[in-house]
């Protein structure tokens, strides 16, 4: 049987942007991170949605999971630190834009 | 817990973990022996077994590459169970400097650690290392020069991460074991470096 998965559709190296949402439950994009743009470092797979297993559903359809990788200077103003320190963060599909 | 010889009443978390055990053995959903069985094979997991994959990696060039491309396949090719850990192991080079974090709550590679320190649990730390690494690094002792990258690895959902540290110079020819000893929990997680004794 076919798993229940949505299509990644961000590859690698496209830039992204996290959305800047605020909704209740149980997120797993931090809010320091949401509103900033970084770049697809990996695609890790498709997982359960967090958001809906919290609930006791089935997490189904599964998101695609990334790895972003996002510039220090661009999540902190006034960031002190090489211009080329990173960030990496897994964020979901559904959270980015 | 320890036994110190002298009365302490149970902490509120004690009192918890008690209460919900005994529930659940009266209720049938879980045996004591069950309970010991697992809180045994958390015990059995330490930072060696990290260890033990890092300096493996060091001696043998495709256990390595494998290891950096798909860290779960790696270690369960070398007889480590890693159920449910997708394993992204992070390599330091001359410029590149990694450190992990969970600001979420507290994601570590326990199959490869085990439990992880206060610290990394720590609201100081998960918030501090995200946005002001390099001062952290530097009151764990581990100074970065201007011009090494530093790489922070947010552990937010399924995956979990593993530092893998530079073989110190000055180790040509050291057996596994003898490495491995190098290799301490905080050089895995990403802050402190191996250094020769």
């Amino acid at each position: 049987m076919a798993e229940n998965v949505v299509c990644p559709c961000f590859s690698v190296g496209v830039r992204v942007r996290v959305r800047k949402a605020y909704p209740l439950g149980h997120i797993r994009t931090p809010y320091y991170i949401r509103g900033a743009s970084g770049v697809i470092e990996r695609l890790c797979g498709a997982f359960g949605n967090p958001e809906e297993l919290a609930q006791q559903r089935s997490g189904e359809p599964k998101q695609p999971l990334y790895r972003v990788r996002f510039r220090q200077q661009d999540v902190w103003p006034g960031y002190r630190g090489g211009d080329g320190d990173t960030l990496d963060v897994e964020i979901f599909q559904h959270w980015l834009e | 817990m320890k036994d110190s010889g002298s009365y302490q009443p149970y902490s509120y978390f004690q009192l918890m973990e008690v209460s919900l055990r005994e529930l659940l053995v009266e209720k049938g959903v879980v045996t004591e022996a069950e309970v010991a069985a697992a809180v045994e094979d958390m015990r059995r997991r330490t930072p060696e077994r990290g260890a033990g994959v890092v300096a493996r990696a060091w001696l043998d060039r495709d256990f390595k590459a494998k290891l950096l491309e798909n860290g779960t396949e790696a270690c369960e090719q070398v007889g480590l169970d890693v159920p449910a850990l997708k394993l992204v192991v992070v390599e330091n080079t001359p410029g590149v400097h990694n450190v992990i974090v969970c600001t979420l709550c507290s994601c570590y590679p326990r199959m490869l650690l085990g439990i992880p320190p206060d610290w990394y649990k720590s609201h100081a730390y998960r918030s501090r290392v995200v946005r002001e690494p390099r001062t952290v690094l530097a009151e764990f002792g581990l100074s970065l020069d201007e011009a090494t990258t530093v790489r922070v690895h947010d552990s937010t959902a399924d995956m979990r991460y593993l530092v893998l540290p530079m073989r110190p110079a000055g180790t040509e020819g050291w057996s596994e074991e003898r490495l491995a000893a190098l290799v301490t929990r905080d050089c895995m997680i990403g802050v402190a470096v191996p250094r020769l004794p």
